[in-house]
């Protein structure tokens, strides 16, 4: 009893209430993320209505196995983050870190392949600006794409790096035994972040990298 | 609350796999499938999202209010992406300018 209490707030009737308040609150605030994420979506759907032809010349210039590649390394890590979740819930401190570690590991990994990718598209002068090259009759409508490649792809691994801060704020606590059976929401819903970025993944990859593809 | 888990390793695991199996698809159906491939990327990613959200974020053992909650944002976002492309699809058959206009790269 005096455990469990120890990490209720004065201004909750109970733990029951003060999980529900933050589970809700988190879901609130990943539709506010569905909304920012949702007005890069529609920006991509309207300019690829009007410019077909220049995205799916311009979507052929992306690797589609590091796109596959990278979709495979984040299921990966939504995996791991589940089990994490699951180590917390039956008490298990030990595994719970190492899946922990385990998901940073692949986001890293995944952040790496990207890294590669901005490289490549930097050398081959496929970055919005004055280097920007492109078959001339396409070049305007592709620079939007490329425009709003950089733009999904560069808030989607901001939310990876700021999901990685959080793993890693857990992981410092979970050493620290502040976890149990009873008490691990902050596991719980930074869950709930990692694996909601796996699904803003889950779209960009095929809106990006496949559909435009002439094989 | 009481340290039983919500969802089991087994349910993770083959969830885990069909994401897996789901993506390999994804990425076969670019190669062929012409013409029906759009909305089959589109459909596969919706599965895939789904699956995520129901067994991954434990939707499917939430009650009714989380269901009210993520429910209301795709919603939103249905609305917002509908509704705009509700407009840029049809414009064309008002006025066969307002078509051009958007059609040639500038």
């Amino acid at each position: 009893m005096s455990k469990v209490e120890t990490f209720r707030q004065h201004h909750f009737e109970d733990v029951e209430q003060q999980h529900e308040a933050s589970w809700l609150g988190m879901w609130v605030f990943l539709a506010t993320e569905v909304m920012f994420f949702g007005g890069m979506f529609l920006c991509y759907f309207v300019y690829r209505h009007w410019y077909l032809q220049a995205f799916a010349a311009a979507s052929n210039h992306l690797d589609i196995w590091l796109g596959a590649i990278n979709t495979a390394v984040l299921i990966c890590s939504s995996f791991t983050m589940a089990m994490a979740v699951y180590s917390a819930e039956i008490d298990r401190p030990k595994p719970l870190v190492r899946y922990l570690i385990l998901t940073i590991v692949l986001g890293l990994v995944f952040l790496g392949i990207k890294l590669f990718e901005y490289h490549s598209k930097f050398e081959e002068h496929l970055v919005p600006g004055a280097s920007f090259k492109f078959e001339e009759s396409l070049a305007q409508p592709a620079e939007i794409f490329f425009s709003l490649y950089f733009a999904m792809t560069g808030m989607h691994a901001v939310h990876m790096i700021v999901g990685i801060g959080l793993l890693t704020a857990l992981i410092v606590k979970a050493r620290r035994g502040r976890f149990s059976a009873a008490y691990h929401t902050p596991v719980e819903l930074t869950g709930l972040y990692w694996h909601f970025v796996d699904i803003v993944w889950i779209f960009l990859f095929p809106m990006l990298y496949l559909i435009g593809r002439h094989s | 609350m009481s340290g039983k888990p919500v969802v089991s390793v087994r349910t993770y695991a083959l969830v885990f796999a069909a994401l897996l199996v789901l993506t390999a698809l994804t990425t076969a159906v670019a190669f062929v499938g012409e013409g029906l491939r759009e909305m089959a990327a589109l459909a596969i990613a919706v599965c895939k999202a789904v699956l995520v959200i129901l067994y991954f974020m434990h939707v499917r053992y939430s009650d009714r209010l989380t269901w009210v909650f993520v429910g209301a944002g795709f919603f939103w976002l249905l609305i917002l992406i509908g509704g705009t492309m509700d407009d840029v699809l049809t414009r064309p058959m008002l006025s066969p300018e307002a078509a051009n206009i958007t059609t040639q790269p500038r």
